[in-house]
């Protein structure tokens, strides 16, 4: 204790000199006059202390101008992008890229980027699987984004979602977001159950469907309780004349209840030893609802009666502590490489995190800040751990997770590109298709993607990807289509204009390697470079190509560093 | 296409890129390692053959049936080859091939979610937040890897799904995916291969900058990774993918016709064959028996027919080919179904009673392990898991369960998470 309270006390006697000497310089360069990056900072360096670790040093411009656009923008920059934040001054300069990157001049990018990583979340990877459909989901999901719609209203809306899923002609009730859900209504809704639980409030359920959990507090009833939430909402199928699916349609209708009383529906579920229990919908917190299982009406007498059970449950999550934590916790590990929690969607209290306080903090700022996602980012990226280089020291080696050992974020985690990111950047660094907006390019994507994707076999749609360091990526890195239109030397194109920009040598190799790497050669790989010049006789862009093509498949392009 | 370097050497040419590519392991392993002798490929190798069962198929519809039972389902059951053994009555031609292979009815296990099922029955340990374990595959790969030291195909394939990951054993000891054509993308490297090894070297000195700058343990995964893959381009042996190669005859026997057959079908067959190439661990996937509606028909009508047909023609073959008693086969899915038929006429998940089936390598062969009760809900005797199983196939290779692997945190991890032999499996 007393231990505890001197380094307390410590603490505040620095904290009382900042204020005293320099309150101005310490906000404007540590927090940017943030509180919230502040808090951040101060809860992740308590951590420090206590672990006895030191950060290391501070990224470089380029490594965090590459970092802050592979994050927030899901590509690299480009090399003017890059050369404008490293050549600027201004002692703002990353608080200004970051409210450029979340501003209205990148918010195509940003949408698309963030439509892709929550068409994963909400509907896994699996292009095939005719429930749902991918161009629908995103439409949403690209408009939510473009519209930064608060968090709590975007959970609503997935969790809520009623009409067609899919836009085709002769559907007048298109509504995109019901994809979230049109594949996971069979069996009653148990997918849908397990999914909205584990996404919207970080709370692993689908473990009790069959008996009480024995690792955690779950109980079998918790799963039941939270499916009977489920129980007013159909997906009806439509048909074409081919008899594929031509659209789902979300609708919630009075529920009677499997024991036929609709004022009291009920459901049953089968306990190991073969024994029916009865659940009524009850949220993970305890708290009730009406067991009717009518939708809300007015009888003839004016009485008002029925509820909705989707719109209960969402203003029921809404209200929950869990929903900001998971989405906090989400974003964390988005931009950290690692969350507060392993695995990022279990905040059961058999799994505690790393840094409850930054965690809980974090999340009632958000609640404050109406649940907006882009400032969320915004006090990530511009804290402290976010900036650090990802060398290790000596002093903070052993801040090592994947031993097992809980994040101290006292370096940056290196972790590699998602596909998405690569497919993305390698478009970027090498200019080949300036028109990536759109249904278009995001069809064109998902073939590109679909190489990677690995199904389970199984009617829950698990599935995983190759993209993951294996042979099968290196191989794609090596001879693929992708990496032979980005290493092409055709008129106009990204080697062409490098290789006739005038100019030496030196300054060309130094281009590719700030387009790629964010980063300058060393004098090893000028002569590394200058070798190639050689062996190519005089083939001044072949050999331009050979660097671009070793630069792409370095380890260093493929991992945000 | 495949593109082998014409204007010099192989040998010429894989000495380039062993200058270029070999970052971690010795560049003379690496040499001695090409120019090993190719006639050793025919020395004796042991090898295990995975049927992963995606889903979670019904063991009492196929492998341990209930007549008369109320949950026994619509199935009969017919004898078998071997002796007092009796499987469903849709699986005729393995009915033929049950005195090579053995069922296990006392299964049981406690994961019947998708994932954490997989997981366990993959590795034989529940997942666990802090350390990933490394499955089958990379376990046995790990182990057998040296037997076949001119091996350059990776030791772990999988066919037609990912299996499941190395976890702590790195990245070196991933599963190869490949998809049941045998089309391995992207192989074809498209220009001279003298310039490629120009390419790889440039490639190399970046590599050594990024290693060097100590950023943790992926970018030296990385590179061994590259290595690997410059051999997988440059190697004959990749001809083992090339199911469409074998004679008719063959074919048929998985049920591979005209129309070219089940990708289970061409998964088994390209197990054979790379079996015979030395690859000491091949998992085959069938997904769709997560049958939660319509099980009866979708079992008797297609599910069946398709396993019934390429697993016959995979046992026979190996044992006509004298490889079955050096390969060991393991048929499991992540759990089992409900003994109870559901309202849709379907079976829900069900881990606590069920079925695996080994055969091969150096199992007793024909027979039946431990057995359920009549309505199949509870296995009667000592209930086994995926540890024991697990134990069992690294004995019947010739494994050592005294081997213990280092995690990355340190501590010491016994093989098969210290899973007991199941005795009866052993004469």
């Amino acid at each position: 204790m007393t231990r505890v309270r001197l380094k307390w006390a410590a603490m505040l006697a620095v904290v009382a000199w900042a204020a005293t000497a320099s309150l101005a310089w310490c906000a404007g360069d540590e927090s940017f006059g943030i509180p919230q990056v502040k808090f951040i900072n101060d809860q992740v360096s308590a951590g420090w202390a206590d672990a006895e670790l030191e950060p290391s040093a501070e990224a470089t411009d380029g490594e965090w101008c590459r970092r802050v656009h592979l994050d927030v923008i899901g590509r690299i920059p480009t090399l003017d992008e890059l050369q404008a934040f490293v050549g600027d001054s201004s002692p703002t300069k990353k608080a200004d890229l970051v409210a450029r990157l979340l501003g209205d001049d990148a918010v195509d990018e940003y949408a698309r980027n963030w439509t892709d990583i929550w068409t994963t979340v909400l509907i896994g990877r699996d292009v095939e699987n005719d429930n749902v459909s991918r161009p629908g989901m995103r439409q949403w999901l690209r408009r939510a984004f473009s519209k930064n719609v608060p968090y709590d209203r975007f959970m609503e809306e997935l969790v809520t979602a009623a009409g067609s899923n899919t836009n085709k002609e002769g559907i007048d009730n298109f509504n995109g977001a019901t994809n979230f859900l049109s594949g996971k209504m069979e069996e009653g809704g148990v997918q849908a159950t397990a999914k909205t639980a584990q996404i919207f409030l970080g709370v692993q359920v689908q473990c009790t469907q069959c008996h009480n959990h024995p690792f955690n507090k779950g109980k079998q009833n918790q799963f039941w309780e939270m499916n009977a939430f489920f129980r007013q909402a159909r997906a009806l199928r439509r048909f074409e004349q081919t008899m594929d699916i031509q659209s789902i349609e979300l609708v919630d209708e009075d529920f009677e209840g499997e024991g036929g009383d609709p004022k009291a529906a009920e459901i049953y579920y089968e306990l190991r030893n073969g024994l029916k229990k009865v659940a009524y919908p009850v949220f993970i917190d305890g708290t009730e609802i009406e067991q009717s299982g009518y939708l809300p009406g007015k009888s003839e007498n004016g009485e008002a009666y029925g509820a909705n059970r989707r719109q209960e449950l969402a203003r029921l999550i809404k209200a929950s502590p869990f929903m900001p934590k998971a989405i906090v916790n989400r974003m964390w590990a988005h931009f950290l490489g690692y969350g507060f929690t392993k695995p990022v969607d279990d905040l059961g209290e058999h799994n505690p995190p790393s840094h409850p306080e930054l965690l809980d903090g974090l999340a009632e700022r958000f609640r404050e800040q109406s649940f907006d996602l882009k400032e969320l980012i915004r006090w990530i990226v511009l804290s402290k751990p976010y900036g650090l280089s990802s060398r290790v020291s000596a002093k903070n080696a052993k801040d090592d997770p994947t031993l097992g050992e809980k994040p101290k974020f006292s370096h940056f985690y290196l972790r590699q590109m998602r596909a998405e990111d690569l497919y993305e950047s390698l478009l970027t660094a090498t200019a080949a298709d300036q028109s990536r907006a759109g249904e278009a390019a995001a069809k064109k994507k998902d073939e590109w993607l679909g190489q990677f994707i690995i199904a389970f076999g199984t009617d829950e749609g698990d599935d995983a990807t190759t993209f993951n360091g294996s042979i099968t990526q290196v191989l794609m890195m090596f001879n693929g289509d992708l990496v032979k239109v980005a290493t092409s030397t055709g008129k106009g194109g990204f080697l062409d204009r490098v290789a006739t920009s005038g100019g030496k040598n030196s300054a060309k190799i130094d281009a590719l390697y700030l387009a790629a790497l964010a980063r300058k050669p060393s004098a090893k790989e000028v002569a590394a470079a200058n070798k190639l010049i050689v062996d190519r006789k005089g083939d001044a862009i072949g050999a331009l190509q050979d660097i671009w093509w070793a630069v792409l498949n370095s380890n260093e392009f493929i991992v945000n560093h | 296409m495949f593109t082998t370097p014409h204007d010099m050497s192989r040998r010429h040419f894989m000495s380039h890129l062993a200058g270029a590519a070999a970052l971690t392991a010795p560049a003379t392993a690496f040499t001695n390692s090409i120019l090993a002798n190719a006639s050793d490929m025919k020395k004796r190798h042991k090898s295990a053959i995975l049927l992963w069962m995606g889903g979670g198929p019904s063991t009492m519809d196929i492998w341990d049936l209930k007549p008369g039972a109320a949950t026994g389902g619509q199935f009969k059951q017919i004898s078998t080859s071997a002796d007092g053994v009796a499987i469903c009555e849709h699986m005729p031609l393995m009915a033929k091939q049950m005195h090579h292979m053995s069922i296990v009815r006392s299964m049981s296990t406690r994961e019947a979610d998708h994932m954490r099922g997989r997981y366990y029955m993959h590795t034989g340990y529940v997942p666990n937040p802090n350390v990933e374990h490394p499955s089958y595959g990379a376990v046995i790969a790990h182990e057998l890897a040296d037997q076949v030291p001119d091996l350059e195909i990776p030791p772990f394939v999988s066919v037609g799904s990912g299996s499941v990951g190395p976890g702590f054993l790195g990245m070196s000891w991933a599963p190869f995916v490949v998809d049941s054509n045998g089309n391995v993308r992207n192989l074809d490297m498209g220009i001279d291969p003298a310039r490629m090894s120009q390419r790889l070297e440039m490639l190399a000195t970046i590599e050594r900058k990024f290693i060097g700058e100590k950023r943790g343990g992926v970018a030296e995964d990385h590179s061994k990774i590259l290595e690997k893959t410059v051999q997988l381009m440059t190697s004959k042996q990749m001809e083992a993918f090339k199911v469409a190669k074998e004679p008719k005859e063959v074919l048929e026997r998985y049920g591979i016709g005209e129309r070219g057959g089940s990708g289970f079908a061409r998964g088994c067959l390209m197990a054979r064959r790379l079996v015979e190439a030395g690859v000491p661990f091949v998992e085959v996937d069938l997904g769709g028996w997560d049958n939660h509606e319509n099980i009866f028909p979708t079992l008797a009508d297609r599910k069946l027919p398709e396993l019934d047909k390429a697993m016959s023609g995979l046992v026979s073959d190996l044992a006509d080919r004298g490889l079955l008693d050096d390969t060991a086969i393991i048929w499991m899915g992540e759990f089992s179904r409900t003994p109870n038929i559901n309202g849709n006429g379907g079976r829900d998940h069900w881990a606590r009673s069920w079925s695996v089936v080994v055969g091969g390598g150096g199992f007793k062969r024909g027979v039946v392990v431990g057995e359920t009760s009549s309505d199949g809900k509870e296995v009667m005797g000592e209930p086994y898991t995926s540890q024991d199983v697990m134990a069992s196939v690294l004995k019947s290779l010739g494994i050592s369960l005294e081997t213990t692997f280092t995690a990355k945190n340190g501590r010491p991890m016994k093989i098969a998470n210290s899973g007991k032999v199941i005795k009866e499996l052993f004469a």
